[in-house]
Formats: structure tokens, sequence, C-alpha cells
């Protein structure tokens, strides 16, 4: 039988705000020792209260107007109950009753919109590693302020919970709203995926797929549970509602304890901090700061940049941002550069940390519009703009240091072939052209080049000699 | 309050308090003296003041802390078992005021185990014993400081009262205790019991020393979101102090309560009535919600609120663990005392799925119409005056091993703590036996500093 799989994500954000969620403690841990970005909120020490992060508010504006939602004017936490070492304080601070992200919608580049039900603001837990016979607890990820984004379940394929996962990741990084390090955590997926035969108006029962931390694993967990479950249907047996992870190695998932499905949690209003209320202006005031998502780059550069170059470069918002900056008529070739040639370098990561001036890269594109730099100068010049050494001169003092500026002045030129026609070593050469030999004109050319020291411009150079040996 | 200067040492203060509380050491007030560190604190005070610098409003005045308030000096227990060998880092912000004006701590004292109770007979530490008659309990929860106040071994202590846990011992002990608003002053740094009806407070001799207490100690504080902005001392002109009008709750008037109680009661109202003031009956119903409504809403922020203590990060670690789960269940099974377990077997019950819209969800909206009925109440009156509990002080073990009898000696506290109205327990004599009898004045929210003043109307 034929199936459509039905599809909803939940998708955990970690926010980049300086401090945790509920104190005044380091919230960035990339790099550093294992319980050194802890406060004794976080480790739960007897009466420590929760200290709320405005900052995450901001964040949490940004990331609902990033994804067309409502921004409720009140909202609240309450606390999720559970024993775990990742928890010191024996629950997490959640929103589970009023959340501070209403109902909204994302569009993915083909067109589909998935809506979305709400989103709501949360402290992460710590992080445990297991050994033979002990486990480690780092508590460094402890109340780092979490968005969790709840789907409606209107996906339905594959490839689309691919997009949807790549266009949540997209939205969040260009709404600066978190680090967007998938390998790092940063964001994580938990998918509910459930198949009906064609034509039911009834949803099958679904399986979980929880803590996956990339698109592709998104995708392949989303094709190994069609056809897991596809086989069970057809048996006439019931998928379970289960609770399953998923195994990056073998590309298949598996059932957890089905104990977990037993928890309660028992919610309760957070009664430590008290209700968000935030007045219309606070909102309209914050949201105004959402920068220019992919959508509206994508409506800008149409027709501009290549439809495959633009979704090459919509996965790093600095360099769509540095886009904007440059001038209209250079951004084709700017857009090419990033595309070809800065993120085929191996140092691309560290680079787009620190793009050159839009200055610079005008200057760059100028240069290489009035031919006074070729193709290669061009390309050799822009990593130049790159290099610590370098960097902060200006697009043309470099391509001059390095004498890659092309000589386009053509009496100037003229005198130089001349210089080398007179040349007894070309006499022969000339000969063979005015026969009809067309490839010596190559070495004439290579000829004037070396007399100007490279700096001449080929092609003119070419148009010269023809002129002069017709 | 004796406050040290240059014809009273600092020293001399806080020796003489160190001497009260090792002579009625068998009153099992304390749980830890602090003798090195005060009579060090108590000089570097007399060095200022010799040298003519400026000292504090509470210069070397020695007193108690609860034992539920973080410091450094000494092992923060919450008489528990559980926080056995628990050291604080941290500072609550309460004490860093009071010790910011140079109030010196000379002991902790001993309450029933994380503030669970009304005797004091919940302590790991065993009962203390009533300041006026040693076969009847301290009252509780923070029974030691009730007592250390009331046999004068220290100006003043500190407390925490949830639903009646400084009002029930200061009236036990015949001294006066304050259950401020909510919000009024930091909770941080005080091992919680219920968030949102703890409230800091103080046991003190007079209302001019309860008054420069709370002025110290009130204020909003970052560190705790629900403290109130500051408004502690902000005149209030439109209460006038002179003729003002005293509810009287018409259903407390019944056969439940101590019959000298309610003529301790009567014999106040005439006072007033005597100086100008009117009395007012009032009918509020919705109190009869308060007890219950209390022991849902209380148990389950206790449940969750003692969450945290599960042996793996501080305090005391059951030795018969070796894996996750009986760490978990061993170290808790050990750590907490019999009411502790009750109270979190409550909490957790209330909270649970199918459960918690028929218990938690009713008990807040019953707190909702407690919390107006005070709004209502404070339309007709300017204060209200009532028991704070139905009885003297008990005899000890007399209602220990029966849990209801013992919750319904909040029965006419703990709505002060759902509605987050302030109340002032203050002496009203004493019974035929000997026994101190208090009364507590309640007011409207921030109505702290004039509860206070309009006290003195009563001595």
């Amino acid at each position: 039988m034929k199936y459509v799989p039905t599809i909803g994500i939940e998708c955990h954000v970690q926010l980049c705000t300086k401090t945790k969620l509920f104190s005044e403690v380091d919230n960035d841990a990339r790099g550093k020792e294992p319980n050194s970005c802890v406060s004794p909120v976080c480790y739960a020490l007897p009466g420590m209260l929760p200290r709320l992060n405005g900052e995450a508010i901001r964040l949490a504006i940004l990331a609902g107007k990033a994804m067309n939602c409502e921004i409720n004017a009140h909202s609240r936490f309450d606390r999720k109950h559970y024993f775990y070492p990742d928890s010191p304080k024996g629950y997490q601070i959640t929103q589970f009753y009023e959340p501070i992200i209403g109902e909204g919608y994302v569009e993915l580049p083909s067109g589909t919109r998935v809506r979305i039900e709400h989103a709501h603001l949360e402290g992460d837990a710590g992080k445990l590693t297991h050994y033979d016979t002990y486990s480690l607890v780092d508590l460094n990820r402890v109340d780092t302020p979490l968005i969790e984004i709840v789907s409606q379940p209107d996906i339905h394929s594959a490839k689309d919970a691919h997009d949807y996962c790549k266009e949540l990741w997209r939205l969040m990084c260009f709404a600066g709203v978190t680090y967007g390090d998938l390998y790092n955590g940063n964001m994580r997926f938990d998918v509910n995926i459930s198949l009906a035969p064609e034509g039911s108006d009834v949803l099958g029962t679904r399986a979980e797929v929880k803590n996956l931390n990339s698109f592709r694993s998104v995708e392949r967990a989303v094709e190994f549970e069609i056809k897991r479950q596809s086989k069970i249907l057809d048996k006439g047996e019931k998928v379970v509602q289960e609770t399953r992870g998923w195994n990056d190695a073998s590309g298949e998932t598996t059932g957890q304890r089905s104990k977990e499905e037993a928890k309660d949690y028992r919610y309760m209003p957070e009664p430590d901090l008290p209700p968000i209320n935030l007045s219309a202006e606070f909102i309209a005031e914050e949201s105004a700061k959402l920068p220019m998502m992919p959508a509206d780059y994508r409506d800008k550069f149409k027709g501009v940049v290549a439809d495959d170059i633009l979704e090459i470069l919509l996965d790093y918002p600095s360099l769509m941002s540095k886009l904007k900056e440059i001038n209209e008529k250079y951004i084709k070739g700017v857009s090419n550069l990033f595309a070809s040639v800065l993120l085929a370098e191996e140092k691309s990561a560290e680079y787009l940390n620190d793009l050159p001036s839009s200055e610079d890269l005008n200057e760059l594109a100028e240069m290489n519009e009035k031919k006074e730099l070729s193709s290669t100068a061009t390309k050799e010049v822009f990593l130049r703009l790159f290099d610590p050494q370098m960097k902060g001169r200006g697009a043309k003092n470099i391509a001059k240091e390095l004498g890659l500026i092309q000589e386009n002045d053509l009496g100037a030129l003229e005198k130089i072939v001349d210089i080398v026609l007179a040349k007894p070593e070309t006499a022969k050469a000339q000969e063979d052209f005015k026969a009809g030999q067309e490839k010596v004109l190559g070495f004439l050319v290579g000829q004037v080049m070396k007399e100007s020291h490279g700096k001449a411009n080929p092609s003119a150079v070419q148009d010269i000699l023809r002129k002069k040996l017709k | 309050m004796k406050i040290a200067n240059k014809s009273v040492t600092a020293e001399k203060l806080v020796r003489d308090a160190l001497d009260k509380a090792k002579h009625f050491a068998d009153y099992n007030i304390f749980t830890f003296l602090n003798e090195e560190n005060a009579i060090k604190k108590a000089r570097e005070i007399d060095a200022k003041i010799a040298r003519g610098e400026k000292v504090g409003r509470l210069a070397g005045v020695p007193y108690a802390l609860k034992d539920n308030f973080l410091s450094p000096e000494g092992e923060t227990t919450a008489s528990a078992h559980i926080l056995e060998g628990f050291t604080s880092p941290i500072t609550a912000t309460s004490v860093a005021k009071l010790e910011a004006e140079g109030a010196i701590m000379i002991g902790r004292t001993n309450m029933d185990a994380f503030a669970h109770g009304s005797s004091t007979e919940n302590s790991y530490f065993g009962p203390t014993l009533n300041a006026h008659d040693r076969e009847r309990v301290a009252g509780g929860s923070s029974g030691g400081s009730a007592v250390a106040v009331a046999l004068d071994i220290v100006e003043f202590a500190t407390g925490t009262d949830t639903g009646g846990s400084i009002r029930q011992p200061a009236s036990f002990n015949g001294v006066y205790g304050i259950k401020p608003t909510y919000g009024c002053i930091s909770r941080y740094g005080v091992v919680a019991m219920a968030s949102s009806t703890d409230c800091i407070g103080f046991f003190a001799k007079t209302p001019d020393d309860m008054n420069l207490l709370m002025e110290v100690a009130s204020g909003q504080d970052p560190k705790d979101m629900t403290t109130l902005p500051d408004y502690y001392g902000e005149k209030h002109s439109d209460m006038d102090l002179k003729s003002a009008r005293i509810g009287i709750i018409k259903d407390f008037d019944n056969d439940s309560v101590d019959k000298e109680i309610r003529d301790a009661l009567k014999t106040k109202c005439e006072l007033l009535k005597s100086k100008g003031h009117e009395i007012v009956e009032l009918e509020m119903p919705a109190l009869k919600y308060a007890l219950a409504a209390y022991y849902i809403i209380v148990p389950a922020e206790v449940a969750s609120n003692l969450s945290r203590y599960d042996g793996v990060r501080y305090g005391f670690r059951s030795a018969n663990s070796d894996d996750l789960d009986s760490l978990y269940f061993n170290t808790r099974s050990e750590g907490f005392m019999p009411e502790n377990k009750r109270r979190i077997m409550i909490g957790n019950f209330v909270l649970s799925s199918g459960f918690y819209d028929a218990y938690f969800l009713k008990a807040a909206k019953a707190r909702t119409l407690i919390v107006k009925e005070y709004e209502k109440a404070f339309l007709e009156c300017d204060y209200i005056l009532t028991p704070v509990s139905p009885n003297p002080a008990f005899k000890l073990g007399e209602k220990v091993n029966d849990p209801v009898a013992m919750y319904l000696e909040d029965v006419m506290s703990v709505s002060l703590n759902l509605a987050g109205v302030p109340g002032l327990a203050i002496p009203a004599g004493k019974t035929k036996a000997g026994l101190p009898i208090g009364l507590q004045i309640v007011g409207p929210r921030r109505s702290d500093h004039n509860l206070i003043e309009f006290s003195k109307e009563l001595i």
C-alpha cells in the first residue's frame, strides 16, 4: 500500500546570550573546562533563585519574528520535574502553559509553508558522559537559554523535513539568536513521524526520533522511519508509539526504553519568577531589530545572483549582510568570489568571522570591471584581503604592491609593443604571423608582457599587435 | 535594643549573649554557636568606635540566625539531616544587610527541618523547649529563634514564615514576630520551603526594634525577582493611627479557639475603643478554604523545592548506594524527616497528571478568593486583629504524631501567607497557667510599617 508520511518537528535552539537564562554566569562554554561556567543557581545550591535574563527575552522576540510568529504579551514559566544528575534543581524551568512565542509559519525555499504551533523559552540541562562504572557530570550547559520550536504536522517528506530544519537554522542564524553550531548541539531536532494510507484522513500512530543534530540525519531518520513503519503496516501490524534513538553509523532508529514514556513531569507554575508582561511598544521596538531574513535576500537578489549560488551563500549570514553593502553592479561579481573562491578556501570558516570592508570589495570589483585586474589577479587580491599581513591596506594598494595592475593605457602599450617589435629576436615571429601563422601571436604577446613586467592587459596587447602586423 | 557605643562594648554585648546561650543550653535553642567569629567581629566594631569611626545602626547587636539562612558561619542545615555538613559559600541578602549594619550572629537556631512544622519537634536536632514552660513546645517552625529572644539571650532573631512559622512561636513565647508583606525582604540565600508564601521576618522585643530591623532588611533585590520595589518607610498619610477601624473576624470567635485567647482579644478591643478606635465585625467566609488550599499549594512547592537534595552535589549522601536510583532513594529516605516526606508525598500527588486540576488548580482558585477577601476587608477596616493560633503552647509530644492536629495549629495564620499580606504577632498577656498569649495585627500589602507603629496602641 502507499502511505503518506506526516511529520512534526520540535527544534531546540541554544540562544547566544552573554550570560545564562537564570544567572549572571558566562553562557559561552565553548572550549572551556567542564563545570567552569556554573553559578550557584546552576548547580542548585539551597536558597538560590532564578533571575531572568532580559537578553533572552529580546532574542526570543527576534526568533519569533523570524518565524512570522505572534509574540505573546503575557507569558510565564513552569517547573518540569524529573530526577537525573543533569538537572541539579530536580526540575527544568520551562514554559508549559503560557509560552512567549505564539503561532506563525516558516516558508521553505520550495514554497511549502510549515506552521509553527508555538515556541517557548527554557533552560538547558547539563551533560553526562558515561563510563564503565561511573558517569561524569558537566553542568556548563545548565540554564543555557533554549527556545523550543514546535511545528504543526505540516511536513510530508524526508526532503521537506530536511529543508524545514535547514531553513529554521538559517532563520535563527540570520536573526542572530544562536551561534548555530550544529556539531556542538546549538540546534537539536526531535522528529515525530506517522504514516497513514493514501487518502485516509486519520493520522497513524507516531514514533518520535529524538536528538538529531544534523539536517542529513533528520532526512535519513525520516527515510528510515518511512520504510520501517511501511513494513509494519504492510504486515497488518501496528506501529508502537515510542521514543526512538538515531544511530548515525548504522543509519537506523532503535526503540528506547518504554519506561521513559511513563514519566510524569508534575508541571507547576514557577513561583520564583514573576510572569513576563511585554508592552506592545517593547515588542514593536525589539521586533524592528530583526535583520534581513533569507526570504528578503531571495527577493532582493533575484535575477542578480544565480539561484544556486544564492542558496549556497544563504548558509552564511555574514556573507549575505556583506553582499547587501556592495554596489549593485558588483553584487554578481562579489557573490561569485564568495561562492567560488572564499568558500573553497581551507580557512574559510576563520575568514567568515572577519570579512573585508565593503569599500575594499567594491574597489576590487571596480578594478576587475575596468580590466585593471585580470580575473586571476582579482582572485589573488581578493584572498589577500583576508591576509592578516595585508588586510586594511586597501584593494588597490595591495594590487599595486603585488604588481598586478594591468597596463590599459593604449599609448603606453603601443610604445612597449614598438620596443618589442624592434627587437631582432621577434623578427622571425613577425614574418610568420604575417604569413598566416596565428599561433605565434601568443609568443609575441608573451614578449610584450615580459617587457611590461606583467602589467600589460593581454587582450589589449593582442589588439595592438594585430593592428600593427596587418 | 542595646547598641555598642563608647560605654558598652560590642564585645561585652556578644560575650553576655554567648554566656546566656550556654546557660540555657538545655533548651536546645542553638544548632551552632559562633563564638570565635562573633568575638572577632565585636572587637573590630569596638576598634572602630574607639577610633571615632562611623558604625552601623546595629553595631555590636548580638542576634540569632534561624538555621535556614545561608552564611559561611557554621553549617547551614535547616535542621535537616540531609544538609548535614553543608557550609555555604553564599551569604543571604538579608544576613548581609544585617551584618553591614554591624549586627553580630552569635548562633544558628533550631527549627523544624526545612521549616515543616509548628513545634520545632521535627528537627533533626530534637525539640526546643518553650521559654515559659519547659514541658511545652517552642512553637515552630522558628522555635529556636523565638525562645532565644524570649529568654533575652539576643536582642533579635531572624525567622521565616511560610504559614505562621514566625507568628506562632512568637505568640507561644511572648515576643513580637513579624511576617512582612510577601516580597518585602529578599529570599535570596534562604533555604526555600514554599516559594510563593515564604517570608523573611524577625523576632524582637519592642515595636521600635522591629521597625529598625525592617528598615535595614527590606528592599528590592535583583537576586530575588519576587521582591517588591522599595517601599518601606514611605509615609502612608492616609492611614490615621489615632482613629483607626479595626476588623474582628466573626468566624474566629468560636469554641475551637481557646477561651482565654478569645478573652484576650476582647480585652484588647476594649483598650482600642477606649483610645478612640473603632471595632468593625468582618465576615470573611473564604478564609475557611485557607488551610485546605495552603496544604495543597505549599506541599506542591515543597516537593519541588526539595528535589535538589539528592546527595549528588552537597550535604548528606547515603553510604548504602551502588547505583543512581539507590543513591537518590537511600539519600532521600535517610536524609529527610517523616514530616518532610509526608509533604513531598502530598505535593507530588497533587501535581500528578490527572490530579493537577482537581487539587492544585482548585487550590490556586481558592487562593485568589482569599486575596480578594482581604482586599474587600480592607475597604471596611484599616487593620484586622485576630488570634495567631487556636491555643497557647501545647505539650511536647502532644501533637507530633497527629499531623492533622498539627496542621490545624495554622488555621488562623496561613491565610496571610496565601494573600501575601503582612501580620505582626504581639504579646497579649498570659493565661492563668502562665503561658503567653499572642494576637496578630493584619494589614493590607505594604502596610508593614504602619502595622508596627499601630501595635503601640495595643500596649
